[in-house]
């Protein structure tokens, strides 16, 4: 197959094999070039937002060693503790320590649990959002695997039948699932689903023993909410993306010419549509990660979410410092991964000037 | 239609000297063109802010007034019931919209003038203020806003002006670009370059020669960004760490009486009470985002 290219009124045709031949001695090729620039910048704003993250305990005001262990800590308790956390430590000495273990998995200890006495039993970190971790996964991935598909299927079929009574009915539906909270959402959910008609557990209580059946049902509603949410986003950015595709000048031009309307889907829009839809899905995907906190608090799930949650109302810091970083890592590396897939599939990359 | 006059005649309406028109009946004229959906969108919003102002004038009761009985069901001394501590619901429902709406305008104002500000700063100058800020931005806008502001929450504790400021700050990211990103095509234009050279301050340029140019696009955002903030503090509250009891609001409303729909089956109304909040906040959101579109498609002169 040939790539066209059209450029000053001339139509180019490149064969493939040729892409590879572009390759200028001792340069790299400009896509390589471009996703490295990309994949630095990634790494860049993860150090940064570490950084940040890092920082949030040397902001809490006050002594809170005092505050962690209750009024009745004894001095020593309380520099014990402090020594612990590294706090005689300078503030470099103690981020280096802290990406050390965080890249081998170990986020120190919780501050819940502690008390005055010395006697600690506080748990580690990993231990409290690992198992967690693996559930919010599969809340997230039980969704995705739904809500992908079907956003991608609504998007473009409302797109290339737009100003039906299709599309109008499917835009009125997600314009309205949008603007509601979430929280709305899964209780009117509850509300159908769980109390009027008992079918389904208001409850997604699930645990590590369940069969994998047994957790699907549980996590019925959470899932079904999330889809709602998720879809009504991701098939208003499809169908905008693919409408802002078909009324560029090179569709009408193919249109023009005679093309076929599946020819012009499939050879001429697609190509260029992979950046966009590629942009959407990921995007949607870091939604979810966020969106999942407050599902996960509306019916009790066991996620991450609900564990970062109640670690901001206990003001349980290094717990906070994991989930957060958990869930910024995840959304910066789904928008990288979007970001390169779209420079990948851009055919105007292939060719430099 | 209405028929043609007979008087009327094409040569007598050129002759005419230019109508003038006050500003108050153009927006009238405006106004009557406006779709349905917007004048609907612009009768709940208000509404909604007609509530907020006479709150204590409209409630039956007191904000944290507490009755003998919890969980109430409907009736006429407590229209909506009472909550899980024997306050009268649709009291706090009016108090809400005055706590939960103020805040968020609060919130959103502050969040304008900062990122505003800045960006027209950025836009301005374009050295490296430009670029620092820039890069700042980029960095925060790579962290989700929800999980963000929980982390600050978590450090600075739950206070209303903590809460207003933390979202105020998050969100004047997204300020920022947008009004860095219009304010950059008027900057070129050549009586900015003539205050330049006339020695206007900064102060002068941003607020005098730019920011008029770049009104239309800034309104219509802040109508979005309030949404937008409404919901994010809506969800805080709902988790829990938003605005503390026993300030009223729709969000922890929603959380704390949560319960009742488990009972839809034997008492549907009370099931419906904790969704009202909600609802409200869902119809409030809708009604701006109408009033937005009808707003952002007369100024950027689109027609269909």
């Amino acid at each position: 197959m040939n790539v066209k290219v059209f450029g000053l009124g001339k139509a180019f045709s490149f064969h493939p094999r040729e892409i590879c031949d572009l390759k200028q001695e001792g340069q790299l090729h400009p896509i390589v070039r471009t996703i490295l620039q990309r994949l630095l910048l990634g790494l860049f704003t993860l150090f940064v937002v570490s950084v940040i993250i890092f920082s949030s305990i040397e902001l809490l005001p006050g002594d809170f060693g005092e505050a962690v262990l209750g009024q009745a800590a004894t001095e020593d308790t309380v520099a014990a503790f402090r020594r612990e956390l590294g706090l005689d430590q300078p503030a470099y000495m103690r981020y280096a320590n802290w990406i050390g273990g965080v890249v081998q998995g170990d986020f120190g200890t919780s501050f819940s649990g502690r008390s005055s006495s010395g006697v600690d039993r506080s748990r580690a970190v990993v231990d409290l959002i690992a198992p967690r971790l693996k559930n919010t996964l599969f809340l997230a991935s039980m969704t995705a695997l739904i809500a992908v598909p079907l956003a991608l299927f609504l998007g473009v079929t409302a797109a290339l039948y737009r100003n039906s009574i299709y599309d109008r009915i499917v835009n009125v539906f997600t314009l309205t699932t949008i603007a509601t909270p979430e929280f709305f959402v899964a209780y009117i959910l509850i509300l159908l689903f769980a109390s009027l008609n008992p079918w389904f557990p208001s409850l997604a209580n699930i645990n590590e023993n369940m069969a994998f059946g047994e957790k699907l049902y549980k996590t019925a509603l959470p899932s079904l909410t999330l889809t709602l949410v998720i879809v009504a986003h991701m098939m208003r950015m499809t169908r905008a993306a693919i409408i802002n595709l078909l009324a560029s000048p090179y569709i009408e031009m193919a249109r023009l010419k005679g093309v076929s309307a599946s020819k012009i889907i499939l050879f001429h829009a697609l190509p260029n549509a992979w950046a966009p839809i590629a942009t959407v899905i990921a995007f949607n995907l870091a939604y979810l990660v966020v969106g999942v906190v407050i599902v996960e608090a509306v019916f009790i799930y066991p996620g991450v979410g609900q564990l970062l949650v109640d670690a901001v109302r206990t003001r349980d810091m290094p717990v906070v410092q994991a989930a957060t970083l958990f869930f910024a890592a995840t959304y910066i590396v789904l928008n990288l991964i979007a970001d390169i897939i779209g420079i990948i599939t851009n055919p105007r990359l292939l060719h430099p000037r | 239609m209405s028929e043609e006059k007979q008087t009327y005649s094409a040569a007598g309406e050129v002759s005419m000297v230019r109508l003038r028109r006050s500003r108050l009946q153009r927006m009238w004229i405006d106004l009557k063109k406006a779709p349905p959906t917007a004048i609907f969108g612009m009768l709940i919003v208000s509404i909604y802010g007609f509530v907020a102002l006479f709150a204590p004038l409209i409630a039956p009761y007191g904000e944290a007034e507490i009755f003998a009985q919890s969980y109430a069901s409907w009736s006429a001394e407590h229209w909506l019931g009472t909550d899980q501590i024997g306050r009268d619901f649709f009291s706090r429902l009016i108090y809400g919209a005055r706590n939960t709406i103020g805040i968020a305008l609060a919130t959103t104002f502050l969040s304008f003038l900062i990122g505003g500000g800045f960006g027209l700063m950025a836009a301005i100058t374009q050295n490296w203020i430009d670029q620092v800020l820039s890069m700042v931005v980029n960095v925060l806008m790579a962290i989700p806003g929800l999980i963000f502001a929980l982390m600050l929450l978590a450090i600075f504790g739950s206070s209303t002006w903590g809460l207003i400021i933390i979202i105020a700050v998050l969100d004047s990211t997204r300020v920022f670009r947008l009004t860095r990103a219009v304010s950059l095509n008027v900057v070129v234009m050549d009586y900015v370059e003539a205050a330049k050279l006339r020695g206007e301050k900064l102060g002068w340029i941003m607020g005098r020669e730019i920011l008029p140019n770049i009104l239309p696009p800034l309104v219509a955002e802040f109508g979005l960004r309030f949404s937008f903030v409404f919901l994010t503090i809506a969800s805080l509250s709902f988790l829990g760490v938003g605005i503390q009891p026993p300030t009223a609001d729709w969000g922890s409303m929603v959380k704390e009486n949560a319960s009742l729909i488990q009972f839809a089956k034997y008492d549907l109304k009370g099931a419906i009470t904790p969704l009202i909040p909600a609802a409200a906040i869902a119809l409030l959101t809708v009604s701006v985002n109408f009033v937005v579109d009808w707003f952002l498609h007369k100024t950027s002169g689109l027609k269909e």
